[in-house]
């Protein structure tokens, strides 16, 4: 082992595969998603009928937040919180781009203003604020806009006494920020400790991927730790532990099901039973 | 002394050193002119080289592979009234970690940190200073410890990060870092970090939360080392140059961006090349944090280290 082989805040995982039209003759007026995992063809709209869940081996396709929000709060109402922080570029970082211009673009591209957006509102009739990442922004990196979006979501349940749930869905630390992202893990942290204090239940939901930092934070920090079946959990990313260990690794490592078994995870939840399960722990919480 | 690529012209000058204490030995003349005149032009040399470092030299001479390493630091603090304790009470003793109770100017202190070897044979023993969950476990087990009998806490860091294998990943690395960060947010006692040479991303922050964070001059601390930075934003392994002034890694950036709280000076070439004075300096910083420490109530100092960590993080808003 050298320094090199460290680090590994990102990973890259595998990726559903969608298909224009014109490559498939058969079906007009829409597209074609192959599962990565056993390989079946659909149609989009037979797939995200089924919450983008393969109907044959139960692959679990990431979504985005605004999905959620979606299946998850009642009559899909809901608040958004710290809706207009966003990125300062404290370090004048540049690598191949500057950050700044990086931050602009993936601002633009994705319509969102960083990797996380916090929302407040009613699952099964009991309150609840979420503070869910957002992947396709910058590998949903954890940079100070990630961190202080945690702090207000955390502020808002202590003051209104709702329960927090973190979904986590990160490649890590934002290395464009350097030690401030490597902060948050203990700014966060911070939080947390102020809202076991004031004995307020803290729910993290694991998604694919949550690897890095968010692994060695808030995602396995809860007073009940979820996950979504098939979920990527680790510190390290794959390859890098592969680099390590000099072999590959084993079908299945560092998956929900594999973290659960090591005693990390307290259920896996399908995303149909989301918010039947959410609302069935809350009630506990709260009666 | 092993020199770095970078002190190259003090090779030279070391090189005429030698040879003219040689001479001095075998032939018996009086060289003491020569040799004083070479001491003082190494020394402008080093003092020149020094004033100019660039992080990535930073970084450089934080991995000096003479460079004093934890358990040195400890046995000196502790003028080697040092007890090491072993072992997480779970799964074993990582020897990438260590601590125990050891007592500076006459009071009690938990001291921990991760260790590096020394030579080829120690450097595999030591894992080359990366802790598996164990280790971290081992760290707050000795830190709740010290927090029952109301023991200040001093942690010394150096590491290249938290180790990447399969079996960490069974065991729960993630957690047992989170876990550190987490509960050393609320430890009773002072705790006073110090980084004595490579503070790498979420394993040295895993024993790196405290009430005062101080860096060793020639010290980087950061989310990633500089070449996995390069190999990751450039896909090269060639910018780790760029990387390390990219990161802002160095003492003197992590004070600028107030993230640490002090930076303790070094003997001029590096803590390698006068260890006393290292280890004199640290725990100079270390008492007089201390002090400070000690005066607050429990509550209110873990108040104002959490509020610390709290309002860190730049950002714009709307
Ligand atoms: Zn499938």
């Amino acid at each position: 082992m050298t320094p090199d082989k460290q680090g590994g805040w990102f990973s890259r995982t595998e990726k559903g595969i969608v298909t224009e039209t014109k490559d498939k003759k058969e079906v007009k007026d829409g597209l074609w998603y192959k599962c990565p995992k056993c390989r079946e063809i659909i149609t989009t709209e037979d797939h995200e009928k089924n919450l983008n869940v393969c109907p044959i081996c139960g692959h679990h396709e990431r979504i985005a937040t605004k999905k959620y929000f979606e299946l998850m709060f009642d009559n899909n109402q809901f608040t958004e919180l710290a809706a207009n922080i966003y990125s300062a570029d404290p370090l004048n970082f540049t690598d191949t781009q500057p950050y700044k211009e990086r931050i602009v673009k993936t601002m633009k591209k994705t319509g969102l203003k960083d990797a996380m957006t916090v929302a407040v509102g009613e699952v099964n009739g009991y309150g609840l604020v979420v503070a869910a990442m957002n992947f396709e922004f910058i590998g949903g990196s954890m940079g100070a806009v990630v961190g202080e979006k945690i702090a207000r979501a955390a502020d808002y349940s202590l003051e209104h006494r709702i329960p927090l749930m973190i979904m986590s869905k990160s490649g890590g630390a934002r290395m464009m920020e350097a030690a401030i992202s490597l902060m948050q893990l203990a700014k966060t942290s911070a939080k947390l400790n102020r809202l076991s204090e004031a004995k307020i239940p803290y729910i993290s939901f694991c998604l694919d991927p949550t690897t890095g930092g968010t692994t060695a934070s808030y995602a396995m920090l809860g007073d009940v730790n979820l996950a979504e079946p098939g979920a990527l959990i680790g510190f390290a990313g794959p390859r890098v532990i592969r680099d390590t260990v000099g072999h590959d690794l084993p079908e299945g490592f560092q998956r929900s099901e594999f973290v659960l078994e090591h005693g990390f995870l307290d259920m896996i939840i399908e995303r149909k039973d989301i918010k039947e399960k959410l609302g069935q722990l809350l009630k506990m919480f709260a009666s | 002394m092993i020199l770095l690529e970078f002190e190259e012209p003090i090779a030279k000058l070391q090189e005429q050193l030698d040879k003219a204490i040689e001479i001095a030995e075998q032939a018996d003349v009086d060289m003491s002119a020569t040799i004083e005149e070479l001491e003082h032009r190494i020394r402008e040399k080093r003092r020149e080289i020094y004033a100019n470092l660039t992080p990535w030299q930073r970084v450089q001479v934080s991995r000096h592979p003479e460079r004093p390493y934890t358990l040195r630091y400890m046995q000196a603090l502790t003028e080697g009234d040092f007890a090491e304790l072993h072992g997480d009470r779970n799964v074993k003793d990582d020897k990438a970690m260590v601590g125990g109770f050891g007592t500076i100017n006459g009071e009690t202190f938990m001291l921990i940190g991760q260790q590096k070897g020394e030579n080829t044979k120690m450097r595999t023993y030591r894992n080359f200073g990366m802790a598996n969950p164990e280790g971290y476990r081992k760290a707050l087990r000795l830190m709740k410890l010290a927090e029952k009998f109301n023991k200040p806490i001093v942690t010394l860091i150096d590491t290249p990060g938290a180790y990447p294998g399969m079996e960490a990943e069974e065991r729960g690395q993630g957690e047992a870092i989170a876990r550190n960060i987490y509960e050393m947010l609320n430890l009773k006692v002072p705790v006073i970090v110090v980084i004595i040479g490579e503070g790498a991303s979420g394993g040295a922050l895993g024993i790196g939360v405290g009430d005062r964070v101080l860096m060793m001059e020639n010290t980087w601390y950061s989310v990633i080392s500089p070449e996995s930075c390069s190999s990751i934003l450039w896909r090269s392994w060639d910018f780790k140059q760029q990387a390390a002034t990219a990161l802002k890694l160095t003492a003197t950036d992590m004070l600028e961006l107030k993230l640490i709280d002090e930076i303790i000076k070094e003997p001029l070439g590096g803590a390698h090349t006068n260890p006393r004075e290292a280890y004199d300096a640290v725990k100079a910083a270390i008492l007089k944090h201390h002090a400070e420490l000690k005066a607050l109530d429990p509550v209110k100092r873990m108040d104002i280290r959490m509020d610390k960590y709290i309002a860190m993080g730049v950002y714009n808003e709307d």
